[in-house]
């Protein structure tokens, strides 16, 4: 068994026993595999913020049980457990304080009582890896850019070494280039230290350019769950709980229709250039 | 676990109480506590808390929730009705070692507490039925006589406006840094004194620095939309007096009548 997110009939309601009671999850159950890419999409309000909270017991479950990793959150040892699980919330450069990047990237190993040798050789390891260079380490937090921000926020999570990185929204607010490099550290991340990535994403292509699994939520329960292929090739349904599928897929949809040899069930990019080149290929012999 | 306050939350209806103009229910609510100053005797102060709970009732808040929101304050009175108890010279009703207590104090405890407890949930019905916005309004109005002395009864009303619309937000805003310090490993609130003050740095700074782009924007945004103060300002909402506005008045006189009478009679 390799599971290490496992969540069973997880119910969770807000302001229970007041007019704005609301249930944000109500009986979902799933698990995740170690070193999976997972995203979750979701219409606004179907449960996905309450879910990853879930994941490193900042709220706990009010009915069912979540275990990360052989680790029950209801018990004892939260700070361990929100050690391997790093949580990127949506503008996470909201929550620099310090007065340098530094000591910003430093809070959470300080909390963590690692030694001092150990903190710098971490720090300066995920600043190259955020391309933060010295220079920027040593100013305040709010000199930063936006993109740099945003960086130099994720560094203070990624510096922590999580086996579990939850990513809420990650390029909100980014330029398309500040988006890529961002996803190109993380998916880096994933291939090379093996770590286990769920990304909430509004954004159906970086879904697809990405993700390997995707979880479908709609009402503060699960109504989809598998490969990219799978959900994307399901678009009646996505579309009918509002969410939709990359727009490059609707593109080869309408080449498919004119000519079948065309393959339809093509979602990124990418692939989608490999394809029309093969056929304008064929097309010139 | 900061979302937990709802004392003073406006709660959407359409009873009575949310129908009447806002102005009838502050001027209502501040002479209301004017007569819970007024009397001292127990039982009409015990009426006028059944007053109020009928006002829930006819406003359709549950007790239960009522409840949720005093809960702080309830402290507070237990504080009271012990120093009242205890600290009240008079005619000793119970003697034993030291303590005494005395049949003063038994009373100024009762006292004490039916009139914070009356005084404090006569003024969530308030703002349990009115939304901030129209508060404002009606203050603004109210004190509109004051602008002939240049008072910036209108500055005063903005500013008021802008503090309750953002409460929310804030205790949003807090509610997230707090989580996204804990995602990191922070331990709010634990620990000695010192420790725990400091562990509010990492929320307190990143609250203060939103807080002032927050109002950095929200100028922009006024000025934007020429706001220029209240110098020849149109409202959207025209607040109106109606036949029920006079009816409430009515059945609130004829109450605060009848407390009085109680009292100098029974």
């Amino acid at each position: 068994m390799n599971n290490i997110i496992t969540l069973s009939n997880v119910s969770y309601t807000y302001n229970r026993g007041t007019p704005l009671e609301k249930k944000a999850l109500n009986q979902t159950s799933l698990s995740i595999d170690k070193g999976e890419f997972v995203a979750i999409i979701g219409h606004t309000g179907s449960g996905k913020s309450t879910l990853i909270q879930h994941m490193n017991g900042l709220l706990k479950p009010e009915e069912g049980s979540i275990v990360i990793d052989g680790q029950d959150t209801q018990g004892k040892g939260l700070k361990e457990l929100r050690k391997k699980v790093g949580i990127v919330f949506q503008y996470p450069e909201h929550q620099l304080f310090e007065e340098s990047v530094y000591k910003d990237i430093e809070f959470g190993l300080l909390k963590h009582n690692i030694p001092e040798e150990e903190r710098k050789k971490r720090i300066l390891e995920t600043a190259s890896i955020l391309e933060l260079s010295d220079e920027l380490l040593e100013k305040s937090p709010y000199e930063l850019s936006g993109g740099q921000k945003r960086r130099a926020a994720i560094a203070g999570i990624l510096v922590l070494q999580p086996e579990i990185l939850v990513l809420d929204e990650p390029v909100a607010g980014l330029d398309p280039a500040g988006c890529k490099e961002l996803f190109n550290i993380v998916l880096q991340l994933h291939k090379t230290k093996k770590i286990t990535v769920i990304l909430v994403s509004h954004s159906m292509e970086i879904v697809a350019d990405y993700a390997n699994r995707i979880i479908v939520m709609e009402n503060g329960q699960i109504v989809m769950d598998g490969l990219v292929n799978e959900i994307f090739s399901r678009e009646d349904e996505l579309r009918s709980i509002n969410l939709s599928v990359p727009q490059i897929a609707k593109l080869m949809q309408l080449l498919n229709k004119k000519d079948s040899t065309i393959n339809s069930q093509i979602f990124t990019v990418d692939k989608a250039y490999e394809e029309i080149l093969k056929k304008v290929k064929k097309i010139h012999d | 676990m900061i979302k937990d306050i709802t004392l003073g939350q406006y709660l959407p209806g359409k009873s009575v109480i949310h129908k009447l103009d806002p102005r009838t229910k502050l001027l209502m609510t501040v002479c209301f506590m004017v007569v819970l100053f007024i009397l001292n005797s127990i039982l009409s102060l015990f009426l006028s808390m059944i007053i109020v709970l009928i006002c829930y009732r006819v406003a359709n808040i549950s007790y239960k929730y009522a409840f949720k929101g005093i809960k702080p304050v309830l402290y507070i009175v237990l504080f009271t009705v012990v120093l009242n108890v205890f600290f009240t010279g008079g005619e000793p009703l119970l003697t034993w070692k030291f303590i005494t207590i005395s049949k003063e104090g038994v009373n100024a405890a009762i006292l004490v507490s039916l009139r914070v407890l009356t005084l404090i949930t006569s003024a969530s019905i308030m703002t349990y039925t009115t939304t901030p916005i129209m508060l404002t309004d009606a203050i603004e109005k109210l004190f509109n006589p004051l602008k002939k002395i240049k008072v910036p009864v209108h500055e005063m009303a903005m500013m008021m406006t802008i503090a309750l619309r953002f409460i929310p937000t804030l205790i949003d805003e807090t509610d997230k840094i707090m989580k996204a310090q804990a995602a990191r490993g922070a331990d709010i609130g634990t620990g000695n004194l010192l420790q725990r003050a400091k562990s509010f740095i990492p929320i307190l700074v990143p609250l203060f620095i939103s807080s002032f782009k927050r109002a950095d924007d929200l100028a922009i945004a006024m000025e934007s939309r020429c706001y220029r103060g209240g110098e020849g300002r149109t409202s959207m909402r025209i607040l109106k007096f109606t036949i029920k506005d006079f009816r409430a008045f009515c059945v609130f006189i004829l109450f605060a009548v009848i407390l009085f009478l109680i009292q100098i009679f029974i």
